[in-house]
């Protein structure tokens, strides 16, 4: 090489090769050249009002998965085309949801991710409908979101019916291994689609494994006082308590309970809102024992653990709310990806023929019929010694269920 | 049928949850009683002071109980400060701007709660104040029985300082008649903010008093509001006695209702009391009296 190319007039090889240069850069997607168009994706939460907190930490995994996605170069079929948040908050209001998904429509998202309340999942779906905008739910369990014969509606976890399936199974597992000692049992439910679904889906399986339903009990959002529920519970006399709630209502019935003395068996949750690390923090001795039927990452798996390290670092829980909505975002991603487009006949086309494994839920890869993914599975938690083990299905447990729980001195 | 023992765990349970709703409309009936507005920012007051009871037990293991006299003279000195150099600065002598401008604070309060302190429910576990007290055949959670007897003792004390001190004949002064009262020379404005900073104190209490047993998040404060209006109208806005009693009466009223109908249709019989009250003696039981 001569010294003249290296500080003089450029040669015609270095020319050359600089053109060389720019065309191949000009041809790798995302990278110099023309940014591809950002695909705007709407995150629907209800970061307002009684349910603020899980929808504060739906929005956190939702923007995580969001930022994974872009600092991984962008959507590649799209070449490269970044993933753009459009923030829309429910304020815990159906007919806020609404206005929300609309407002999304006129900012030309290619999908929706949310909501977190099934009643507003429902209607927000139906609004999506109209304008056939995919949805991916993250949180919302009743089964009506993902029966109605909405093409664009999508959920990677499962709804209330198959939970309740699956608790009923493990709580038949772990009262069979303890000599049947629950033989009766009390509901208290939250009053929307979310409790009442499910309740009435308790109401119905629990006899089926000997356990008699001494009566259902409906509170509202929010409930100031607990006293008479548990008034209503010591006359009864149940064996359990099964609970189905958002997280105010579920740490205040819990801690009434305990507060009062009343002695039971077991306390069950399905999808229980305030059965996370904090509550067996801040309240261990009320949270000691206590169940949960949940959604729950695939302990095992690294992407999991180094996800709930990087949550926990930044000083915030890693509750369900988190994952569930990480992981529904990276589905649209995946569609995205095997769409190459952000059409949203192409999207829902592509979100329904998935078959997406990168995920960290035990589930295996994504098979959705009629927009539920099939493989999703959920699995019964207890909270023991301040901290949540895994006690069903057996071979993810991390500890056998304490059952009966100790009585109170 | 329900037995006599579960009724009469009900009306305890009632009197004792009755006990902190007396303390929340007292507070609020003060303010209507001398500055004749609806405090719109009583739920997210009662907020803070939650939220100031949780940082004081969670941060430097302050007992709640402990904190009470701290925590209720710090929130009059809010209230009074809030009153003096913001709601009273901007009403500009108008009673609507008043209305406007706690409805103002109260959404500014509530969002900056969440925007602080997160969504999140945050609770004490206050060791000496679980287990349970028996009442005859009923049993009630300690907190809820020190809740009682501190709210009691609480409303006395105000009582005797609204009948007996230069302060509270002025507080009567300013409620009777204002103009008259600024003529004989009482500082109208600042009995104004004493009373708004009496009412916020009172909040301040009874955020002491409930943390033990309940928990706060941004929007907690707003499940005892409707309640304290309620309690205000059926007591007579504005009166001291009409709370006590008021407050008491929707306890047991509210559960006597969950009891008889179901804990959700239970709570008709508070908008019933609030309907027939409007109907049958629209100055509430105490209205009349001052």
């Amino acid at each position: 090489m001569s010294r003249k190319t290296s500080i003089g007039a450029p040669s015609r090889r270095q020319i050359l090769a600089a053109g060389a240069a720019l065309a191949g850069t000009l041809s790798t997607p995302g990278i110099g050249g023309a940014q591809a168009r950002p695909v705007r994706i709407g995150l629907l939460h209800p970061v307002t009002g009684f349910v603020a907190y899980s929808g504060a930490q739906s929005r956190l995994g939702a923007q995580l998965a969001i930022d994974e996605v872009n600092a991984a170069g962008g959507i590649r079929s799209m070449g490269g085309a970044r993933l753009e948040p459009v923030l829309g908050d429910t304020q815990a209001k159906v007919e806020v949801g609404v206005a929300e998904v609309e407002k999304m429509n006129e900012a030309g998202v290619a999908a929706i991710v949310g909501c977190f309340q099934s009643a507003i999942v429902l209607a927000t779906t139906q609004t999506a409908a109209k304008y056939g905008i995919p949805y991916a739910v993250d949180v919302g369990a009743s089964d009506l979101i993902t029966t109605r014969g909405l093409k664009n509606v999508f959920r990677l976890k499962p709804g209330f019916g198959k939970c309740v399936d699956e608790a009923i199974k493990a709580l038949d597992g772990i009262n069979g291994g303890a000599g049947r000692v629950a033989k009766s049992a009390v509901i208290v439910h939250e009053s929307s689609e979310f409790g009442t679904g499910t309740a009435k889906l308790l109401a119905d399986r629990l006899p089926g494994i000997n356990i008699e339903v001494k009566e259902v009990i409906k509170h509202d959002n929010p409930t100031r006082n607990f006293d008479n529920v548990a008034l209503r519970i010591r006359s009864l006399r149940p064996d359990m308590l099964m609970m189905s709630n958002y997280q105010n209502e579920y740490v205040l019935l819990a801690r009434t309970l305990h507060q009062q003395r009343v002695d039971l068996a077991g306390m069950f949750s399905v999808l229980g809102g305030g059965f996370n690390y904090k509550f067996a923090q801040d309240l261990p001795d009320v949270a000691e024992h206590m169940m949960d039927y949940n959604h729950w990452f695939a302990p095992t798996n690294p992407k999991a653990q180094a996800m709930k390290k990087r949550v926990e670092g930044m000083n915030t829980l890693f509750t369900f709310e988190v994952y569930l909505a990480y992981n529904a975002v990276k589905l649209i991603a995946d569609g995205l990806e095997r769409a190459g487009s952000a059409d949203k006949e192409r999207l829902t086309a592509a979100l329904a023929a998935s078959t997406w494994s990168d995920h960290f839920m035990p589930y295996g890869p994504t098979r959705f019929v009629d927009g539920q993914n099939l493989g999703g599975e959920a699995a019964a938690l207890q909270i023991q010694k301040g901290d949540i083990e895994v006690v069903y299905p057996t071979q993810f447990a991390s500890a056998k269920a304490v059952f009966p729980k100790p009585k109170f001195g | 049928m329900l037995s006599f023992d579960i009724v009469f765990a009900g009306i305890v349970n009632g009197l004792a949850a009755g006990a902190i709703y007396v303390l929340v409309a007292v507070g609020l009936t003060l303010i209507y009683g001398v500055l004749h507005i609806i405090n719109f920012a009583h739920g997210s007051l009662l907020m803070l002071a939650m939220y100031a009871v949780f940082f004081l037990f969670a941060r430097a293991g302050i007992d709640p109980y402990l904190a009470l006299p701290g925590v209720a003279a710090a929130s009059f000195v809010f209230g009074y400060a809030l009153y003096r150099f913001l709601i009273g600065r901007f009403a500009h002598g108008k009673d609507e701007n008043i209305l406007l401008i706690t409805l103002g604070l109260s959404i500014v309060i509530d969002n900056l709660a969440l925007f602080f302190f997160t969504g999140d429910t945050q609770t004490i576990d206050v060791r000496h104040a679980g287990g349970i007290v028996e009442i005859g055949p009923a049993f009630v959670s300690r907190a809820k029985v020190i809740a009682f007897g501190a709210a009691l003792a609480l409303c006395a004390a105000l009582g005797l300082y609204i009948a007996r001190s230069d302060m509270g004949k002025a507080i009567r002064a300013v409620a009777r008649e204002r103009q008259g009262a600024r003529l004989v020379g009482i500082d109208v404005e600042h009995v104004f903010a004493v009373s708004y900073g009496i009412g916020i104190a009172c909040l301040g209490a009874a955020a002491c008093l409930l943390m033990p047993s309940f928990y706060v998040s941004p929007s907690s404060g707003h499940a005892f509001v409707l309640i304290a209006f309620t309690t205000v109208v059926l007591g007579g806005m504005g009166s001291f006695l009409g709370a006590l009693v008021g407050g008491f009466a929707i306890g047991i009223t509210e559960s006597l209702g969950g009891l008889f109908l179901g804990e959700q249709l239970g709570q008709i019989g508070i908008s019933a009391i609030f309907i027939l009250i409007l109907l049958l003696r629209p100055t509430g039981l105490f209205g009349g009296r001052r």
